[in-house]
């Protein structure tokens, strides 16, 4: 479903991705690894449109996406989290929810303002939806509260829940572990799961926590300073010699 | 510490003299054809001195004085008031907003036609802030030149009147168009710019569009600017005392009543009521619609914003337009209100007065916005017997102001949607 071959990104004198391929098929968990500043984080702003990559291609469903700006790719159904949580703060939590669907939304002015009931019924469902999302991800009850006052790991499951409801094809993970204890890191464990059996999204990870990633990817990619090191099976990842001596051999 | 503020303080005294001697000190004096420099009197070199010495001494103990100033804010019986719960601040602002209606709608039936008139520029202060309160309170975009919009507004009902003799009426919806036009060709290729580089882009806008009004001299007239725009007419009738358009009728014969010059005056001013209104109603029902949350999304995290699918261009383009659609809705009042426009309307001290009234009343808040309007145009009407200390007044009110209430009178508290039966 998505392709990317020999992505590089540089940033004057630095390439900070080099030749980076890798591909993502239906209902698969792919994980991308690497030591710190290894040019993860950097892929997926290439993957996403917040950089325009400086060589490569990346194909959605055939089609060349590098390049064309992030609210486009983004309405394609490839929508990603962040390393560092953001989210509309002074909103409330289920606000969140509703400013992600307004591409569903119909934006005409004037319906709006004379509130239709073809608009009534759009916003109700959206409302709808945004329920919905909250008790999947545990939040419900917090839905009048503002955003910025939840606890960091209800922030976490907000961030991917506003990501769920723009009904995305691919969902990009920026290390969704970080910063959550071992009960949360099971929670997020089974979500991603679920997102992948019961709604058929893909997920693209990025990850540090290794029990995480070996638990649920279906395949890893590793890099190192911005160069593919290996891909393949966790159990072929856990096994490869080099991968051992770049990254796991030093954690 | 102490030697620090003293070399500071000596430095600041220093530059006081420096800067208040040529100024002050020396005047140039015209001798039949030549001019020759003389020394001031001794009272202006005394009072350079003291100057001096006054700045000296209080840059020496700046930091004890800035403390007494918390002390101010003590003073300030609201500062640490519990806010009020969401419900019951929207119904007391819902409260207000209706009695300020009720008010405003006896108002010209009571007080002299000076005050209507006043109260017409108020409600055209208001149009004008609550469209910029769309631009730079909810969406977050500072823009200095808003004052352009007005001008394009106003021009445009004075030129279509004065060429092809369009009415009031007409000339409302195509001035806000035009208006809103404009925001629209401008923003396209500046909203890419962000804080500061849009403020200066839109302040050179500003000018541009002032100055190209001053030299355009074939079609506006230049600083001499247009006059004789026509006041507005209620269904065909018309409010002077003789008629001027064809087929019209005059307002006071139709009714059998005296002819009054105070007629026209209260008309106009019901006109700007029922558009500020209009404004106010339609701004308010475009926050709580999907537009007017992606402005306060993209204000608050512009890059989550974009990773959702809302395109930073089109959610700023669309509070710009808005904003200079009701920008020209106030400019075509305003030319009416007048009858006679010319460039001087529209200096870079209207689009700061504007921006004043927004900060003060509260970024986003439409009730404070409206107050401060009030307030900022009555004030110094009232503080006219003060004649040139009266913008010194005003100066100092938006100081304390800020010291004391630096969210405005009434800051942004939106109502959310709220996720029912949670």
């Amino acid at each position: 479903m998505l392709e990317v071959q020999n992505l590089s990104m540089r940033f004057g004198g630095l390439l900070a991705v080099d030749q980076v391929s890798l591909d993502v098929q239906e209902r698969e968990v792919v994980s991308i690894i690497g030591p710190n500043g290894a040019g993860k984080t950097t892929v997926f702003n290439c993957l996403s449109g917040f950089y325009r990559p400086t060589g490569g291609r990346i194909l959605l469903d055939g089609r060349e996406i590098q390049g064309k700006p992030d609210y486009r790719i983004s309405r394609l159904g490839l929508v990603r989290t962040f390393q560092h949580v953001r989210l509309f703060n002074r909103m409330t939590v289920v606000e969140n929810l509703m400013v992600a669907q307004h591409r569903h939304l119909n934006t005409n002015l004037l319906s709006g303002l004379i509130a239709t009931p073809g608009y009534r019924s759009r916003e109700q469902k959206a409302l709808d939806r945004a329920a919905y999302w909250l008790e999947r991800v545990g939040l419900l009850e917090l839905a009048n509260r503002d955003a910025g006052n939840l606890a960091y790991g209800q922030q976490r499951r907000l961030e991917i829940a506003r990501c769920m409801v723009t009904e995305p094809r691919i969902l990009m993970l920026d290390e969704p572990a970080a910063g959550l204890n071992p009960a949360e890191t099971r929670e997020l464990n089974q979500l991603i799961v679920s997102l992948k059996e019961d709604y058929n999204v893909s997920v693209v990870l990025i990850e540090h926590d290794m029990s995480l990633v070996m638990g649920i990817s279906d395949r890893i990619n590793v890099i190192s300073q911005g160069r593919p090191l290996a891909s393949g099976t966790p159990e072929e990842i856990r096994s490869n010699d080099e991968v051992i001596k770049a990254y796991l051999g030093e954690a | 510490m102490m030697a620090q503020s003293f070399r500071h303080a000596l430095f600041c005294g220093v530059i006081t003299l420096i800067i208040a001697w040529p100024i002050l000190g020396l005047k140039l004096v015209a001798e039949g054809t030549s001019i020759t420099v003389r020394g001031a009197d001794a009272f202006t070199w005394a009072a350079v001195a003291v100057a001096a010495v006054v700045v000296f001494t209080f840059q020496l103990f700046r930091d004890r004085l800035m403390g007494r100033l918390e002390v101010l804010q003590a003073l300030n019986p609201l500062a640490n008031r519990e806010p009020l719960p969401d419900a019951k601040r929207i119904r007391l602002e819902n409260i207000g907003m209706v009695l300020l209606i009720a008010v405003a709608l006896v108002w010209p039936f009571l007080v002299s036609r000076g005050s209507v008139d006043l109260a017409t520029l108020v409600l055209i202060y208001i149009m004008l802030a609550l469209g910029l309160n769309v631009v730079v309170g909810l969406a977050g975009l500072l823009d200095l030149g808003y004052v352009a919009f007005y001008a394009v507004g106003a021009y445009t009902f004075a030129l279509l009147s004065s060429y092809w003799g369009v009415s009031f009426w007409m000339a409302l919806p195509i001035g806000a168009l035009l208006a809103a036009l404009f925001g629209l060709v401008l923003g396209f290729p500046v909203l890419r710019l962000r804080g500061d580089y849009l403020a200066i882009v839109t302040l050179g806008f500003g000018e541009i569009i002032r100055i190209l009004l001053n030299n355009w001299t074939s079609l506006t007239g230049g600083p001499n600017g247009i006059g004789g725009i026509p006041d507005p007419t209620l269904f065909g009738m018309e409010f002077g005392r003789r008629v001027r358009g064809e087929g019209n009728v005059s307002f006071h014969e139709t009714f059998g009543i005296p002819y009054s010059s105070e007629h026209k005056v209260i008309f106009l001013y019901l006109i700007a009521l029922v558009l500020a209104v209009f404004t106010a109603l339609v701004i308010r029902r475009l926050m709580r619609m999907p537009v007017g949350r992606s402005w306060e999304a993209l204000r608050e995290d512009e890059i989550a914003a974009r990773s959702l699918g809302l395109s930073r261009t089109g959610v700023k383009l669309s509070a710009f337009t808005i904003g200079a659609f009701f920008a020209g809705f106030a400019g075509t009042v305003f030319a009416s209100k007048q009858g006679f426009i010319s460039p001087e309307s529209f200096v870079f001290l209207e689009s700061a007065i504007i921006l004043a009234i927004v900060v003060l009343g509260g970024m986003g808040s439409q009730l404070g916005v409206i107050l401060a309007a009030i307030a900022v145009t009555i004030l110094p009407e009232l503080a006219r017997e003060f004649a040139e200390y009266r913008m010194l007044i005003f100066g100092a009110a938006m100081v304390l102001m800020m010291v004391w209430r630096p969210q405005g009178l009434l800051p942004m508290r939106r109502r959310h949607i709220k996720l029912k039966g949670v």
